[in-house]
């Protein structure tokens, strides 16, 4: 197949492949993170007023909120979420908590080496990667520019 | 009688039969339209075992055991199986069949399987090397999530062009001499790439190679599309078929008995399936189940079954590279005259 054929066949294929909803997929996407991030932030509000210091409540609120998502992704709900909520459910540090879960899961049966241990990062690890190298640049720019 | 007429098509001089066909699905399936038609519908993704690979190979294995069963047939009467699926290194086919003992053909062209094996099948009968031979195909769900895709539990939003892999095994016994219906002809498909890259867009990327191996099998039996009373692509699902009717008719072709396999398996309404059914059980068992069932009746005269097969890895994708496409037709007839 010749290069014009080829690019016109993609035009007819762009003409007939419908789009993702984009406005209502944003609107339920802000729902969602909006209501998991302020249900962090009830969460922070009553430990601060049980007297825990502001590092001690940030860490338990982080620390409920993916304890909860790791449940719901093992009950087969935080995808049934997802489905609908996308990047509001993936954002916060529950959509964090999902990715590092499902595949371990997924690949629980190939064993706890090469099956959880090799795949528990497939889909955070990016994550994790390019977030402590940007970490790291960020702080190197901060100690020259201080 | 020249077998082979013109470029890609061969003629069949004694016509196998399709003497039985046996077609095992998941629940999904046996929620969707066709669910009177299949022989077993599993409620258990599992088939009984304790992994989605496992699960495959035992739905096949099940599923090969029954068509020789239903075809009055011992498996030690089964010269050659001929057996295609998704999973790397076709361990779902031949995990299923390792206990059973009998010559296998281990065939790979995605979800255009159940055409390759019949049309190869069809072939060994009609080169006189067989009798009795077993066409398979299958697919399941999970496993083709965990070879293509993401974990099954992370949340992800699937785009509205992605289609949803069968899960579901069509084993179809072909006998030399029988009553019928009849394997007449079949055409293989050369793989077309017509630059597709969205591996969430299979039909898509498919529809060329049905279009172009549709125009071949016209033009080398010299027939129009209306010579069938059907034509059943495999699994373009919905934006596939749209393009495939708009390939035809500037090919000059109109496509009026088309329908596609994978807009029939599920309810594109209701099912939350997207684009509709993808994967080698899809054409495998909606032939096996549906239309083998239509022609026997006699409800269907004259059908091309045209599974079709998107030919990419997760390497590739993520390599940059287009998806080459293939697609086989496959005519089968209720009697010969």
């Amino acid at each position: 197949m010749n290069t014009t054929e080829k690019q016109r066949y993609q035009e007819m294929v762009k003409a007939v492949s419908p789009g993702s909803t984009v406005g209502i997929n944003c609107l339920k996407a802000f729902l969602v993170g909006g209501s998991i991030c302020a249900i962090g932030q009830v969460i922070y509000n009553i430990l601060e007023a049980h007297n825990f210091s502001r590092d001690d409540a940030g860490l338990i609120t982080a620390g409920l909120l993916i304890i909860t998502a790791v449940l719901l992704t093992a009950l087969g709900l935080y995808n049934k979420l997802g489905k609908h909520a996308g990047a509001g459910s993936v954002v916060p540090i529950t959509g964090f908590a999902n990715a590092i879960a499902a595949p371990a899961i997924e690949y629980k049966k190939e064993g706890l080496v090469l099956g959880i241990g090799a795949k528990i990062f497939i889909i955070a690890g990016p994550v994790i990667v390019y977030g402590v190298m940007a970490s790291v640049l960020v702080g190197l720019v901060y100690y020259f520019v201080r | 009688m020249e077998k082979h007429i013109g470029e890609q098509t061969v003629r069949f001089q004694n016509p196998p039969s399709i003497t039985a066909t046996a077609t095992i699905v998941g629940q999904k399936e046996g929620e969707g339209p066709l669910a009177k038609h299949y022989d077993i519908i599993s409620n258990d993704a599992l088939f009984g075992t304790d992994s989605c690979e496992k699960a495959e190979s035992e739905m096949s294995r099940q599923a090969i055991t029954l068509a020789a069963q239903k075809a009055n047939l011992q498996l030690e009467d089964i010269q050659y199986i001929l057996a295609g699926d998704l999973l790397n290194q076709e361990t779902g086919s031949t995990f299923a069949v390792r206990d059973l003992g009998r010559p296998f053909f281990g065939l790979f062209s995605a979800c255009s399987a159940i055409g390759e094996a019949m049309s190869l099948g069809a072939m060994i009968i009609d080169g006189g090397f067989a009798n009795h031979i077993i066409a398979c195909a299958s697919s399941h769900f999970c496993g083709a999530e965990k070879t293509f895709r993401f974990p099954l539990e992370l949340g992800t939003q699937r785009p509205p062009t992605a289609s949803w892999t069968v899960t579901g095994c069509g084993a179809v016994t072909i006998c030399a001499g029988g009553v019928g219906p009849y394997i007449t002809a079949a055409t293989t498909g050369a793989i077309v790439d017509m630059g597709i890259r969205d591996a969430n867009n299979m039909g898509a990327a498919m529809a060329p190679a049905a279009a172009h191996v549709l125009v071949k099998h016209f033009q080398d039996m010299n027939i129009q599309p209306s010579h069938y009373d059907v034509i059943a692509t495999g699994d373009l699902g919905k934006i596939g078929s749209e393009l495939l009717l708009q390939l035809m008719n500037e090919a000059g072709y109109d496509l009026t008995n088309h329908k596609d396999c994978g807009c029939m398996i599920y309810d594109t309404q209701k099912q939350d399936v997207h684009a509709g059914g993808s994967g080698c059980g899809c054409a495998a068992v909606t032939f096996g189940g549906y239309f083998y069932k239509q022609l026997k009746t006699g409800k269907l005269k004259r059908m091309l079954l045209v599974p079709t097969g998107a030919l990419h890895s997760v390497a590739t994708i993520q390599q940059g590279e287009s998806i080459p496409s293939i697609a086989h037709a496959v005519a089968i007839e209720g009697s010969l005259n």
